[in-house]
C-alpha cells in the first residue's frame, strides 16, 4: 500500500511540475501585453517602457519562468500586476467562498444521486426506475448557468429566501456566508447528480447480475440485504471514478457559477485576471487548480485501494 | 426554527424595502468592473475613477456633472497674458486623509511624478506640456507650460491628474489616501470597496455616511440584485434591453443621460481601399445609425457626425452630412473601383455595442454588395494587434475619453488618419487665446472630421442608471468617468 501510495505521490509532483510548464508557455504565446491593457488607448510607448520594466516585463522568458516556480514552491506565489498584492492574499479569501461551494455541491450531488440511483436500479423497469432517470436525463441536459438563472429569479426575486447574488461573508457568521451558497451549490450539484445517478444505476444493475449476489440471496439474504451489502459496495469504483472526475467539471462549472451569482470565488479570480492578462495570477492560480485536480486523482486512486484491496497489492491496475 | 429563520428574514426584507423608522445614510452603488487597483494615476481603466473621482482624490480643478470646470484645491487661479502661466491659489487647511497637509510642495511633487521618465500615468500626454511647477509660498504654485495650450486645464480636471501625497503615493493603488470628502475603508477584492465619510474634509461634509461599490459584472445578475434591492444605484447599467423591467418597478428610477463617449467604426486609413475617401463616405451612407442605435441598445444614445458628443462644448450637429442612402453609397463604392463582392474585415472587441453592432453593420454592408468577415476578439488581444500594431482593416469601438480631438493630430495613431490640414487646425486650436476662437475652431475641426470620414461615427454612448427613486444628488450625464457622490443623499 505504502509503494503503492508513494509512487502515485511521485506522479502527483511530476504532473503539476509539467502543468506549470504548460500553463506559463501558453500564458506567453497568448496575444496582449499586460502593461498595455493597463495603460490603456492613450498611453504612450515611453510609458508603457517603464512600466514593463517595473513589472519585471522586460527580462528573458527563462529567467522569468525560474524564478516565478522557484518561488511558487515555497509558498510564495508573486504580485499580482493588477492589483499590487501579493497573489496569495487574493487567493486565500477566495479559497473560502469556492472550497465550501464545491464542498457543498459535491456532497449535494453524491447526496442526492447515489440513493436515487440505487433505488432506480432496484426498480429496473418499473415506473420509480423510468420516472427517476427520465428526471435525470432532463438534469443532464440542463445547463448550470440556466439552471442557476431559474433558482435566483424563483428563491431570490420571487421568494426572497436568498440572496440574489454576492458573498454574505463569512466574518458576519455562518449563516449569512452559507445562505448565499445554497442556491449556486444547487445549480451546480443537480446537473452531477444526474450524471451519477445515471452512473450508479448502471454499475449497481450490472453487479446485481454477478453470480456472489445470486449466491448470496441463495444462502437466504433478503433483496434489499443482498443490495446494500453485496452489490452496492461492489458497484462503487465506476462511481467513485466519475466523482474524481467530476471535481474538475465543477471547478469549470464554479467559473461559470460564480460569474452568475457573483460570488468572489476562485472562479470569478481566473476569468477576471485572464481579461486583465495578470499573468502572474493566472500562472499561479490555474497550477494551483491543477495541483488540485491531480491531488484529487491520487485521493481517488488511493480510495480504489481501500475499495478494492486486490489494487493495492498488485501496484498496478 | 426554520419558521423563526423564514419570519426574520422576511421582517428583514420588509424593513429593507420600506426603509421604515430610520433614515438611510449610506449607499450600496453596483459597478460593472472592478477597478485593477485603486490609483487613477497608474492605471487607464475608468473603473479607477469611478470609485475614486472626487471621492478619495481630488485635483487642483474638478469637472462637474455638466461637464464644467470648476476649483477644486485651488479656490482660484490667474492666467498670464502670453497663456503660458498658471498662477493657482491653493486652498488653506486641506489635509490628506492621514494627516499629511496639502500645500505647493504636493502639487509640485504630483506634476513632476507624472511628468517623470519613469513614470506609469496613462495619460502623460496632458502633462507633456508642463515645463515647470514652482513653489513661491506654500500656497501658490506656479505651472510653467511650454507652449500655450487651450485643454490644459481640462487636462488637469481628469482622474489622472490628481494630487498624491509622496509618503502614500506608492501605496495608493492599495490603501488610496487623498484629500476627497470619503476615505478608504476596506477593499475585499473580487466583491466590494467600502468607503467612509471623511470628518475633516475641508469643504461641505458627504451627506452620506457610506459608500459601497459592489462589483456586478454578469448583466442577469445585476438586474437581479438591483430588484432585490441588493443595489441602491447602478449609475451605468449594462443591459439597456432590462429598462423596461425597471421602469414597470415604481421603487425605481430610470435616468437615461449622455457620456463623452463615442462608439465609432473605425477604418484603417493606411489599407486600401479604406485609403480613399469614398470608400469611407460610402461605408457612412451605408449604414443605418439610427436602426443601429435600436438595436444595439434600445435606442437610447445620440446619434453623431464627428468625434465630439452633445456633452461637450461646441458640438456641432451633423448627422444630417451622410444620410442612410444605399444607392449613393454603391454609387461611390463603384466610382473607387471596389467591386460588388469585396470581402472585409471587422474585428470585434468584448463590449456589446462592438460585438451586436457588428453583425448589423455586416448585415447593411451586405446591402450594399460587400462581404463581411467578423472577428471577435478578447481586448487584451485586440489593444496588441489592433490598437499596436495597426494590423486590421475595420473595428469597432468606444472611445471614452471626452474631449479627445487630439488623437485624430498624432502623428501615429492605430487608424491611421494623417492630414496636415486637420493637424493645423488642431494646433491652432491648442494655441486659441480667447473663447470665441476657440469655439470656432471646434466647429471646423468637427467639420474637417466629417468631411474626411476617417472612421464611421456613429453613436454616443448613453449613461443608462437606475435607482431607488429616494436616492439623490446622482449625476445624470457622464462628461468624464466618473461616480461623484459627495452630494448624494436619501431622500426622507
Amino acid at each position: 500500500m505504502l509503494s503503492y501510495a508513494s509512487g502515485r505521490l511521485m506522479s502527483l509532483v511530476l504532473t503539476t511540475l509539467a502543468a506549470s510548464a504548460v500553463v506559463f508557455v501558453l500564458m506567453q504565446v497568448l496575444p496582449g501585453d499586460p502593461a498595455a491593457v493597463m495603460l490603456g488607448v492613450n498611453a504612450q510607448p515611453d510609458t508603457l517602457l517603464a512600466l514593463q520594466k517595473q513589472l519585471g516585463l522586460d527580462r528573458p522568458l527563462w529567467i522569468r519562468y525560474l524564478t516565478w516556480i522557484g518561488s511558487f514552491v515555497i509558498g510564495d506565489f508573486g504580485t499580482s500586476y493588477t492589483y499590487s498584492v501579493p497573489v496569495g492574499e487574493l487567493i486565500a479569501p477566495r479559497v473560502m467562498v469556492t472550497l465550501p461551494l464545491a464542498l457543498m455541491a459535491m456532497t449535494l450531488s453524491v447526496a442526492v444521486a447515489i440513493p436515487v440511483g440505487v433505488f432506480a436500479a432496484s426498480r429496473r423497469g418499473r415506473v420509480g426506475d423510468v420516472a427517476s432517470m427520465g428526471v435525470a436525463q432532463i438534469g443532464v441536459a440542463v445547463p448550470n448557468f440556466w439552471l442557476g438563472l431559474l433558482l435566483i429569479l424563483f428563491f431570490a426575486l420571487k421568494l426572497g429566501w436568498f440572496p440574489a447574488s454576492g458573498f454574505g461573508g463569512w466574518e458576519n457568521g455562518l449563516w449569512p456566508g452559507l445562505r448565499s451558497l445554497i442556491l449556486p451549490a444547487v445549480a451546480l450539484a443537480l446537473p452531477l447528480a444526474a450524471i451519477l445517478s445515471r452512473v450508479t444505476r448502471s454499475s449497481v444493475i450490472e453487479t446485481l447480475s454477478e453470480d456472489f449476489v445470486r449466491t448470496a440471496r441463495a444462502k437466504g439474504l433478503t433483496r434489499t440485504a443482498a443490495l446494500w451489502r453485496h452489490a452496492v459496495p461492489n458497484a462503487l469504483i465506476p462511481v467513485v471514478t466519475i466523482i474524481g472526475l467530476q471535481f474538475s467539471f465543477l471547478l469549470a462549472g464554479t467559473i461559470i457559477i460564480e460569474n452568475v451569482f457573483n460570488l468572489p470565488g476562485l472562479g470569478r479570480l481566473v476569468f477576471q485576471s485572464i481579461a486583465q492578462r495578470d499573468l502572474i495570477t493566472v500562472q499561479s492560480l490555474v497550477t494551483l487548480l491543477a495541483a488540485s485536480v491531480i491531488a484529487v486523482n491520487f485521493l481517488v486512486d488511493l480510495a480504489y485501494g481501500f475499495i478494492d484491496p486486490r489494487l493495492a497489492q498488485g501496484g498496478e491496475r | 426554527m426554520k419558521r423563526i429563520l423564514l419570519a426574520a428574514m422576511t421582517t428583514t426584507a420588509l424593513l429593507a424595502s420600506a426603509g421604515a423608522g430610520f433614515s438611510k445614510d449610506t449607499l450600496t452603488v453596483g459597478e460593472v468592473l472592478e477597478p485593477p487597483g485603486l490609483d487613477p494615476t497608474a492605471g487607464a481603466a475608468s473603473a479607477i475613477r469611478r470609485v475614486t473621482y472626487s471621492n478619495i482624490y481630488e485635483g487642483l480643478v474638478r469637472i462637474d456633472g455638466q461637464g464644467n470646470l470648476k476649483p477644486g484645491l485651488a479656490e482660484s487661479w490667474t492666467t498670464s497674458p502670453d497663456e503660458l502661466t498658471y498662477t493657482f491659489k491653493l486652498r488653506q487647511n486641506v489635509k490628506f486623509h492621514d494627516g499629511t497637509p496639502f500645500d505647493c510642495a504636493i502639487v509640485k511633487f504630483s506634476y513632476d511624478r507624472a511628468t517623470a521618465p519613469d513614470s506609469t500615468n496613462a495619460q502623460k500626454g496632458l502633462f507633456e506640456p508642463i515645463a515647470k511647477t514652482e513653489c513661491p509660498d506654500p500656497s501658490t504654485a506656479v505651472v510653467t507650460l511650454k507652449r500655450p495650450t487651450s485643454t490644459f486645464l481640462f487636462g488637469m480636471g481628469w482622474g489622472d491628474a490628481v494630487m498624491m501625497a509622496p509618503g502614500s503615493a506608492a501605496t495608493n493603488k492599495t490603501k488610496p489616501v487623498g484629500t476627497g470628502a470619503f476615505r478608504f475603508k476596506r477593499w475585499v477584492q473580487g466583491d466590494r470597496v467600502e468607503l467612509e465619510r471623511n470628518p475633516d474634509y475641508w469643504g461641505t461634509p458627504a451627506k452620506l455616511a457610506g459608500v459601497t461599490f459592489r462589483f456586478i459584472s454578469d448583466p442577469s445578475a445585476a438586474a437581479a440584485a438591483v430588484l432585490a434591492g441588493d443595489i441602491d444605484a447602478f449609475p451605468e447599467f449594462p443591459a439597456p434591453e432590462l429598462l423596461e423591467r425597471f421602469k414597470a418597478d415604481n421603487r425605481l428610477q430610470v435616468e437615461v443621460g449622455t457620456t463623452a463617449g463615442k462608439v465609432v467604426f473605425v477604418l484603417n486609413n493606411a489599407r486600401k481601399p479604406f485609403d480613399d475617401v469614398k470608400v469611407r463616405r460610402a461605408l457612412a451612407h451605408a449604414i443605418d445609425r439610427k436602426a443601429l442605435v435600436d438595436a444595439i441598445s434600445s435606442g437610447y444614445g445620440a446619434l453623431i457626425g464627428s468625434h465630439y458628443t452633445p456633452v461637450d462644448p461646441g458640438y456641432l450637429d451633423l448627422n444630417s452630412v451622410y444620410p442612410y442612402d444605399v444607392a449613393k453609397a454603391k454609387a461611390l463604392l463603384a466610382e473607387a473601383g471596389v467591386k460588388p463582392g469585396t470581402v472585409m474585415t471587422i474585428v470585434l472587441p468584448p463590449p456589446a455595442y462592438s460585438r451586436r453592432g457588428g453583425e448589423i453593420i455586416a448585415g447593411m454592408l451586405s446591402q450594399v454588395g460587400l462581404q463581411v468577415n467578423l472577428v471577435p476578439m478578447e481586448f487584451a488581444q485586440w489593444l496588441d494587434q489592433v490598437f499596436k500594431r495597426s494590423d486590421y482593416e475595420t473595428t469597432i469601438i468606444g472611445h471614452t475619453e471626452a474631449r479627445d480631438l487630439d488623437i485624430y493630430a498624432r502623428d501615429t495613431y492605430y487608424f491611421n488618419y494623417q492630414n496636415p490640414e486637420y493637424k493645423a487646425l488642431y494646433k491652432a486650436y491648442t494655441e486659441a487665446k480667447d473663447e470665441t476662437q476657440r469655439i470656432e475652431l471646434l466647429g471646423k475641426l468637427q467639420r474637417k472630421l466629417s468631411d474626411d470620414e476617417p472612421n464611421v461615427f456613429l453613436y454616443a454612448l448613453p449613461k443608462i442608471g437606475v435607482w431607488d427613486k429616494k436616492v439623490q444628488g446622482l449625476w445624470k450625464n457622464l462628461p468624464i468617468p466618473a461616480n461623484d457622490l459627495t452630494a448624494a443623499s436619501w431622500a426622507n
